[in-house]
């Protein structure tokens, strides 16, 4: 039974798509189809959450192969809650391309589910050259999202994308031919501290941890993401930013706790390429004059964040990053969807053009400035609990510089936030074309942000819980070695 | 060894070489050497000379048939990926897709402010 929960989350969206490609639908049944495969993959991962919560790791061999030659999957805490905000950001982006009407091409619903169980497989993958088939599984459909519209625009910003993440997983493929050269395994349980003991080891790991980090932007291989990001459509960026990057940053912390496992004379590497990213991202962002802009600027800086956790690596700081990556997905999402409703409503995202917003549409305005707040690191959202974790364990390891720099980064973002909000929300409406009338198109389109906004809210008034999770995950992190015996079954 | 060593290095350096041409066909032309280049390394990691053999029983003369899985999975990928980016060349974004494009989606550089002016006359 747990063994078809283990598996659904990559087998249901990819039945589905398949089925919505064969018999080609209506548009409705379309979008009832993916809401409701993407809503019975979250509840999926809620159970298997609720039942790994306690410790124990649920691991399934599909087709009950050996071990050397199955594909494998397993579930710990930190998998577990990855999949929760994975499938929360799938379920909001087809409920906004849906509100938005970006869902009206054939192969919009389809590929999209795709996309997500190629990210749910990378999640729950063992083995690193399975995770490089699912990272491809999850990236092709992203090639063919970016240039659906088929219009040259598209094309043009889909190359640097393209280009880019098919550098990245051709060096992924490399580094994993040079590890199993090397060490002859590339399954994570074989993998244990691996590069603490050969140098060999640690120089094909490196290679693995450059590709991940290309393909989650780290500072200094980021700057395709503002570029090719800025230009897609609003909702296929708020996939993208849930899903894509944080899939590399959650394998680029699993494969360096596992292979480095806190070894000191790799951790500054990490460190300082986390402070490079904040800076860079935050400071990127200032001159930036649309939304979509501004916000991807905004990701890199915040994935310095979440990597400045897994630098420290203690127990503290792993949690605080965990719990940063998990409330970040929903933050990000939410004020990508933001964007996305704006952009429906007046034709752009271009700060000069908008204005006096929120006037017009106060309910959006409030999810707004409620991601906002919470992506700046006010009270009460959560995003003000996860940076006062991080920044508490970095003084706690004695890391000023670090605390500096993200106290400081932290303004920045406040200022870039207000930059939007003053230009898009208050003032007089701009030049862009005016506001639909009647509140239907506008309720389908704001509620999946203002969704997302509210359960950040309750996440920073509630952290306990994801807190307590995000700890038990950074134990699997730090002693592995529960995870690798379930692993071994 | 050497001689593979050799062939990677080798078709690394021309994909490089490709892949940072300006035209869009030398970048895939590029990325097909490339994948042709970790091809060879993904087959030569499975040469028995430094660990144990996968399967005790097989001797030393039996090649490790995990990298061979390994490339034929990757060669299947990259000649995917290829495709599309040859039928992305070749369209261009110039033919239309299915759904009629939206008149005032405006996603152009920031920059250009006359675009505004342009659209209210519409």
């Amino acid at each position: 039974m747990t063994g078809i929960l283990v598996v659904l989350p990559v087998v249901g969206p990819l039945l589905a798509a398949a089925a919505l490609l064969a018999w080609p639908a209506r548009p409705l049944l379309r979008r009832v189809t993916g809401l409701a495969v993407s809503g019975l993959v979250f509840v999926t991962a809620i159970c298997l959450l609720a039942v790994v919560r306690s410790g124990t790791v649920l691991t399934v061999r599909i087709g009950g192969w050996a071990a050397v030659v199955a594909i494998r999957f397993a579930v710990d805490v930190f998998t577990g809650l990855m999949l929760c905000a994975v499938a929360l950001v799938v379920l909001g982006c087809l409920a906004s391309a849906a509100g938005t009407g970006q869902d009206r091409h054939p192969f919009f619903v389809p590929l999209a589910l795709v996309l997500a169980a190629g990210a749910n497989g990378a999640l729950l993958t063992v083995d690193l050259f399975n995770l490089f088939v699912l990272i491809e599984v999850m990236l092709v459909p992203s090639y063919v999202l970016l240039a659906l519209r088929g219009q040259a625009r598209d094309v043009r910003a889909g190359r640097v994308y393209v280009a880019t993440n098919l550098l990245a997983s051709t060096l992924l493929l490399a580094g994993v031919g040079l590890l199993y050269g090397v060490h002859g395994s590339v399954q994570l349980n074989e993998l244990v501290g691996a590069a603490r003991e050969s140098s060999r080891v640690a120089a094909a790991g490196g290679v693995v941890l450059v590709a991940l980090a290309v393909k989650s932007a780290v500072v200094p291989v980021h700057a395709w993401l503002p570029r090719s990001y800025s230009e897609a459509p609003p909702v296929v960026v708020a996939l993208f930013s849930g899903l894509l990057t944080k899939v590399g940053l959650y394998a680029l912390i699993r494969v360096f706790a596992v292979l480095y496992g806190g070894s000191a004379d790799h951790q500054w590497v990490i460190g300082a390429a986390a402070l490079a990213s904040m800076l860079v991202g935050v400071l990127g962002a200032v001159g930036e004059h649309s939304m979509r802009r501004v916000l991807s600027f905004h990701m890199v800086s915040q994935i310095g964040y979440v990597l400045l956790g897994l630098a420290l690596f203690t127990h503290e700081s792993l949690a605080a990053a965990i719990f940063y990556l998990v409330q970040y997905i929903l933050v990000k999402t939410a004020l990508f969807l933001c964007t996305a409703a704006v952009h429906a409503d007046r034709g752009t995202d271009r700060l000069v053009a908008l204005g006096g917003l929120a006037m017009t549409r106060p309910v959006l305005a409030a999810a707004f400035a409620g991601a906002a707040l919470s992506l700046a690191g006010l009270p009460p959202f959560s995003g003000f609990l996860a940076k006062f974790l991080l920044i508490k364990a970095a003084a706690a390891g004695g890391a000023w510089v670090a605390v500096a720099v993200a106290l400081g980064v932290s303004l920045l973002t406040l200022t870039s936030m207000l930059k939007v909000w003053g230009s898009v929300f208050w003032g007089l409406p701009g030049a862009a074309r005016p506001a639909a009338t009647g509140w239907r198109p506008q309720a389908w389109a704001t509620l999946p942000a203002l969704t997302l906004a509210v359960a950040t809210l309750l996440l920073g008034l509630a952290g306990q819980q994801l807190l307590i999770l995000s700890e038990a995950a950074a134990t699997g992190l730090t002693n592995p070695t529960e995870y690798l015996a379930a692993v071994l079954r | 060894m050497t001689a593979a060593a050799l062939l990677v290095g080798l078709l690394t350096a021309a994909g490089v070489f490709l892949v940072l041409r300006g035209s869009q066909l030398r970048l895939i032309i590029g990325f097909i050497l490339l994948g042709h280049a970790v091809n060879v390394l993904l087959l030569s990691a499975g040469v028995l000379r430094w660990r144990v053999p996968a399967f005790a029983d097989g001797g030393l003369d039996r090649a490790d048939p995990l990298p061979q899985a390994f490339t034929l999975t990757a060669i299947v990928i990259s000649f995917g990926i290829t495709i599309y980016l040859l039928g992305l060349l070749r369209t261009g974004g110039a033919e239309a897709s299915v759904i009629e494009p939206d008149p005032a989606d405006d996603d152009g550089p920031t920059n250009r402010p006359t675009e505004v002016r342009d659209r209210d006359e519409t």
